[in-house]
């Protein structure tokens, strides 16, 4: 667990120092400010006291911040040979995998944090369903926490960030919008599998204040197939070809 | 602690990087690794580091298997890799305390060891400053600080000193000569010299197998069963002096050496001695003998030998 965290202090710090962090936050903010607030469907115009108008901007412009947070985590490494350093300290791949999923999900964190003024202000301006915004927040934490998993994924395969990039916004793309689209093209039991399969399906129950098992297995599952997915790519250096 | 390779291999496609190699290494042993460009060097280094895996064969650290327990092995290991890798964008000694964090030296611990890496490599002008914004030595000491900040068992230098100016190699071959007193060091190096001056044994591999194991004049001893003698007569004519040399029972080939004055350069044949009989010649002839000097092989001709012909 301490090691998990030295890693995770670490590439936290460098989101930081390289400015990469600021100018997240900065975009991000800008873009959801403005959609929530300012411009189109926003809360003025929908005329009640929820942060909906919120969680459906923060769904795309998270889809697209995240892969350019994750990207480097791990191709930077291999492209630098520092990949050499850290795997031959003390330190399991889990643990670098772990420390590093841990380090983006925390700016994700740091990130939705400094958007509950957005709460605070609807709170203030109308009766605000608590819960519901509650669930919003978690479900955008689920997503963002699928998103690292592929985009560390992608970023173990190659030793380029832009390949790492789109590679994560390519698979990405498929459980944001191209399931959900082609599973009502069809009926039947692959209309099911396809929407169970779809993000949005699952994202937009949550947001709408629904807390449903089913949700969160699907999104800890996809978790947990990015990260073993990092683990065996990482752990093909051992392989014995 | 020791270190001991037992009938590696290690596969890179169809090529084989590194042969059924067998070595042991002791505790207060400084190991040279010498070869050729892509002799399996480096891969070899990779495979004690626990960064590789291998194809056959197993390496034990302190008795403990890198297959078996790598965390163990790693937490006992320095290592500098070939080519330096560093994070770049961190400061010097926020580097080194991360290393020393991820190296569980203990919370106490890790100033003192900090300031003592950042006196011992030379880098106390710089602590404050972003790697990337170091020379390539000053990186190179930096590397060297990463892999000895925990103070490790066993430490592996692949390439210590390239890129460091000449005071600093003698600083660092003189540390790594201290270090190697009570832990175990393998080094590689392509500087012939360096190795000579610094390790106690030198293993020389090439195409992944191991051709050499031994000391530097043992490998030169094991190379050259033919004695060489340079010899200097004064009084007689260089023709005399060749021919008769050459008449010795004993002699294999006379060599006139072309820039001194009737100098010779005499090589027996295979265990036979010619220095007595050389002696008598002299005497006999009424020549004065004025030099008679062993010819030691230079290990840059051991090394070629052993390394050109297979």
């Amino acid at each position: 667990m301490n090691k998990i965290w030295i890693i995770t202090k670490r590439e936290l710090r460098s989101f930081f120092d390289s400015l990469m962090a600021y100018v997240m936050i900065v975009l991000f903010l800008g873009f959801s400010g403005f959609f929530t607030w300012i411009f189109g469907s926003d809360i003025f115009l929908v005329g009640q006291a929820s942060l909906q108008s919120f969680f459906g901007i923060s769904f795309w412009t998270l889809f697209f911040f995240i892969p350019a947070i994750t990207m480097g985590l791990l191709a930077e490494e291999q492209k630098s040979g520092t990949i050499e350093l850290l795997v031959t300290k003390p330190v399991s791949d889990w643990q670098i995998i772990i420390g590093k999923f841990l380090a983006a999900f925390l700016l994700i964190c740091i990130t939705l944090a400094l958007t509950i003024p957005y709460y605070i202000t609807v709170a203030n301006i109308g009766k605000i369903d608590h819960s519901a915004v509650l669930m919003g927040y978690l479900g955008l934490l689920f997503m963002s926490a699928s998103y690292i998993s592929i985009g560390l994924f992608t970023s173990s395969i190659t030793s380029n960030q832009i390949v790492a990039f789109l590679g994560a916004l390519f698979i990405g793309i498929f459980f944001h919008l191209i399931f959900s689209l082609i599973s009502s093209g069809f009926g039947g039991w692959i209309a099911r599998l396809l929407g169970y399969l779809s993000l949005s399906t699952h994202y937009e129950s949550m947001a709408r204040g629904v807390i449903d098992s089913k949700d969160i297995i699907y999104f800890l599952s996809i978790i947990f197939a990015g990260l073993l997915g990092t683990e065996l790519v990482l752990s093909r250096r051992h392989g014995s070809n | 602690m020791e270190v001991s390779v037992e009938n590696l291999t290690k596969s890179y496609g169809f090529q084989k990087a590194v042969d059924n190699i067998s070595f042991k290494v002791d505790t207060g042993e400084i190991v040279g690794f010498l070869g050729p460009n892509g002799a399996g060097k480096t891969t070899t280094m990779k495979i004690i580091t626990c960064f590789m895996g291998s194809n056959d064969g197993d390496v034990k650290v302190g008795g403990v298997s890198v297959q078996a327990n790598p965390e163990e092995v790693k937490r006992h290991i320095g290592y500098l890799p070939e080519t330096n890798p560093l994070y770049k964008d961190m400061p010097v000694i926020d580097y080194l305390r991360f290393v020393a964090e991820i190296q569980n030296v203990p919370k106490a611990k890790i100033r003192e060891r900090i300031l003592e890496m950042v006196n011992v490599c030379g880098l106390k002008g710089e602590k404050y400053k972003k790697i990337n914004e170091l020379s390539r030595g000053y990186q190179q000491r930096v590397g060297l600080a990463q892999a000895m900040i925990h103070d490790p068992e066993v430490l592996i230098l692949d390439e210590p000193t390239s890129g460091l100016d000449p005071n600093q190699i003698v600083e660092i071959r003189e540390l790594i000569k201290k270090i190697g007193r009570e832990k175990t060091v393998i080094l590689s190096s392509h500087i012939l010299a360096e190795v000579e001056a610094t390790c106690d044994r030198i293993l020389i591999i090439n195409k992944g197998k191991l051709v050499a194991d031994g000391t530097a004049s043992s490998l030169r001893k094991q190379a050259q069963n033919k004695e060489i003698v340079k010899v200097t007569i004064e009084d007689g004519t260089n023709e005399e002096i060749y021919r008769s040399l050459q008449s010795l029972e004993t002699v294999e080939i006379v060599d006139i050496l072309p820039h001194y004055t009737q100098a010779f350069e005499v090589q027996s044949k295979a265990d036979m001695n010619s220095r007595k009989a050389i002696f008598r010649l002299c005497v006999e002839k009424g020549w004065a003998l004025t030099e008679m000097t062993p010819v030691e092989r230079k290990l840059e001709e051991v090394f070629r030998d052993l390394t050109i012909t297979n």
